[in-house]
């Protein structure tokens, strides 16, 4: 099995994977939280909250990697206080890549989250108030587990989304192999060599391969949790 | 006791309801769709801010705007049964049943988990998922689930309204007899007269956002004044009675009432056991004297005590028999009569004018 790909390219699906993993569980707090106001809340700023959010969707990958660069670089003003701060570099480490991956596929996650509070049936929610149960127990024994499939899906997406991005990343935190090329990376830097159309098209494969698990993984994971929800 | 006294303006319409409902027995918020039933049961529960008013219930104030006093939902214990049951679905049963229950301090429980599975009947539903269950199975759990909060008070939002007639005469006994077991206020809203004569004790008659009258179902059925809103029971009497003869031989119930014995179809109730009839007021008719050779197995010396246009030459008149009954005459038969207030008449009853159906258990 190992044989099949090159220690570099299994390093470069490693990497992916790690990337993402910690793109997504770091944002998914912050996903929920968002997802719920937007679905929940009406306050003074809620459209420029929701434009700013959905702001990297529509936006070429390659500004928004520019733009974190210009904010977390060393010498931007995010990225010198973490350094002075906490001694924590992000331009042109793994750590980098997750954040441009993070910012890159929030949008799909809260869209997918702040549908699925949206469904979630405030009528349940009342009568659980009348049960004696405050906002806090209600969000999280009845909000939460209603929207369960709806976060699930938005986490999926996100991961899939983590896993594809190129534009912001290589902007951001550049090429560098074993800490910063990633899957989509390495292909790009094969695409670049004469003479490597093989292992290109075995990362293509690879891509395929993670991108369409990820999806099946996904379904299955919600259509197991909506029966759960309604069996 | 529950005290009420709530205003609150939407746009078009005002709600403006002030009453009392005291344990035990069941108190009905009756009137047509639209009345405000709803959004009073709302304002008590704490999901709906009156804008001015107070409740309070078994002494706590859970809102009063004059000393900007407002519970929220949660601590106001007071429990809310829905008409859509409103289970948790991702929860069993068990779970949701122990849902107001487990982070209720030991101390102000009222009620065990078991005694009230017991009461309801919820042994073999315990481990099964909300969508598994029938409307009436729903029902009872979604009780179960509020009286197991320990409630300083019951509400029940037309818990009924969405069940089939077969689902209703299952579900009603078990809504009977948690109101004999507990010893807080009722409230239940509705608007199904057959709900109302199986169920209530009191009554407050609800009428475009306003309550316009209160006192026992009785008293409030047989006021003239309130039949444009009472008129869904069709003009007739709500008569107490007890079962004096469970089935006699040609196959009648015997039910002893203020007046006298009444022979209706029989009912299967035993010796003894406390029911409320309707009597309609087409259903009786009026003598002078009383008749001889007649089938009407039921007649009744009583007085009339007012009388009433109903319409198309048509005449309702107000009977004392030491209880109210309404007799719907023509008004010919005023004429011929001579009927007025005071004078005595013997009011007859056909048995078979009686419907079963309307012959309710009211233990």
């Amino acid at each position: 099995m190992s044989d099949l790909l090159t220690p570099a390219e299994w390093t470069a699906i490693g990497l992916s994977l790690r990337v993402a993993v910690w793109a997504v569980a770091a944002s998914l707090p912050l996903g929920i939280a968002a997802g719920w106001l937007l679905a929940r809340r009406n306050f003074p700023g809620k459209l420029l909250v929701d434009g700013l959010i959905h702001l990297p969707m529509v936006l070429p990958p390659v500004a928004v990697g520019y733009i974190l660069l210009l904010l977390l670089g060393r010498n931007g003003p995010l990225g010198a206080f973490l350094h002075d701060a906490f001694g924590i570099t992000v331009a042109f480490t793994w750590k980098g890549a997750a954040v441009a991956s993070a910012v890159v596929a929030f949008p799909l996650m809260v869209r997918a989250i702040r549908q699925a509070v949206a469904a979630a049936d405030q009528g349940l929610e009342a009568a659980a108030r009348t049960l004696g149960a405050g906002p806090a127990r209600v969000f999280f024994t009845i909000t939460l587990p209603l929207a369960a499939p709806g976060i699930l899906t938005g986490t999926l997406l996100a991961f899939a989304r983590s896993l594809s991005e190129f534009g912001a990343t290589i902007t951001f935190v550049s090429n560098i192999p074993g800490e910063t090329r990633t899957l989509p990376l390495a292909l790009y830097t094969q695409i670049q060599t004469p003479g490597a159309e093989w292992p290109a098209a075995r990362l293509a494969v690879v891509s395929v391969v993670i991108a369409l698990a990820a999806l099946a993984g996904s379904e299955l994971l919600s259509r197991h949790l909506t029966r759960k929800l309604h069996g | 006791m529950l005290d009420v006294s709530v205003r609150k303006s939407f746009t078009g319409v005002t709600i403006d309801a002030a009453f009392t409902a005291d344990a035990p027995g069941i108190t009905a918020l009756f009137g047509r769709s639209g009345a405000g039933k709803s959004s009073v049961i709302a304002m008590i529960a704490g999901l709906l801010r009156p804008d001015t008013g107070h409740v309070t219930a078994e002494g706590a104030t859970l809102f009063d705007a004059a000393r900007r006093t407002e519970m929220p939902p949660e601590r106001r214990r007071v429990g809310l049964v829905f008409q859509d049951g409103r289970l948790f679905p991702h929860l069993s049963v068990r779970r949701n049943l122990r849902y107001g229950m487990d982070r209720l301090p030991p101390g102000d429980r009222r009620v065990g988990f078991d005694h009230v599975v017991a009461l309801l009947g919820l042994e073999s539903l315990l481990d099964r998922r909300p969508g598994a269950l029938s409307g009436g199975e729903k029902q009872r759990v979604a009780m179960g689930r509020a009286l197991l909060a320990s409630p300083r008070l019951l509400l029940m939002d037309e818990p009924l309204a969405a069940l089939d007639a077969e689902r209703k005469a299952e579900v009603m006994p078990f809504i009977r007899r948690l109101a004999g077991e507990l010893e807080i206020p009722i409230l239940y809203v509705s608007h199904a007269t057959d709900e109302i004569l199986a169920l209530a004790d009191r009554l407050v008659l609800m009428d475009d956002g306003r309550s316009v009258a209160a006192g026992p179902v009785e008293d409030l059925m047989s006021r003239l004044d309130l039949r444009p809103l009472t008129g869904r029971f069709a003009a007739g009497a709500v008569v107490r009675a007890t079962v004096a003869v469970p089935r006699s031989d040609d196959g009648l119930t015997g039910l002893d009432f203020a007046g006298g014995r009444l022979w209706v179809p029989a009912v299967d109730q035993p010796a003894g056991r406390a029911v409320r009839l309707r009597i309609h007021a087409r259903d009786v008719a009026l003598a002078l004297t009383p008749p001889a050779d007649t089938s009407v197995q039921n007649i009744f010396p009583a007085t009339v005590a007012e009388i009433a246009e109903a319409e198309d030459g048509q005449v309702d008149v107000r009977l004392d028999a030491g209880c109210p009954l309404w007799a719907r005459v023509t008004r010919r038969a005023v004429h011929t009569l001579g009927l007025e207030p005071g004078r005595s008449v013997h009011a007859m009853i056909k048995s078979v004018a009686v419907a079963r159906r309307e012959i309710a258990d009211h233990a």
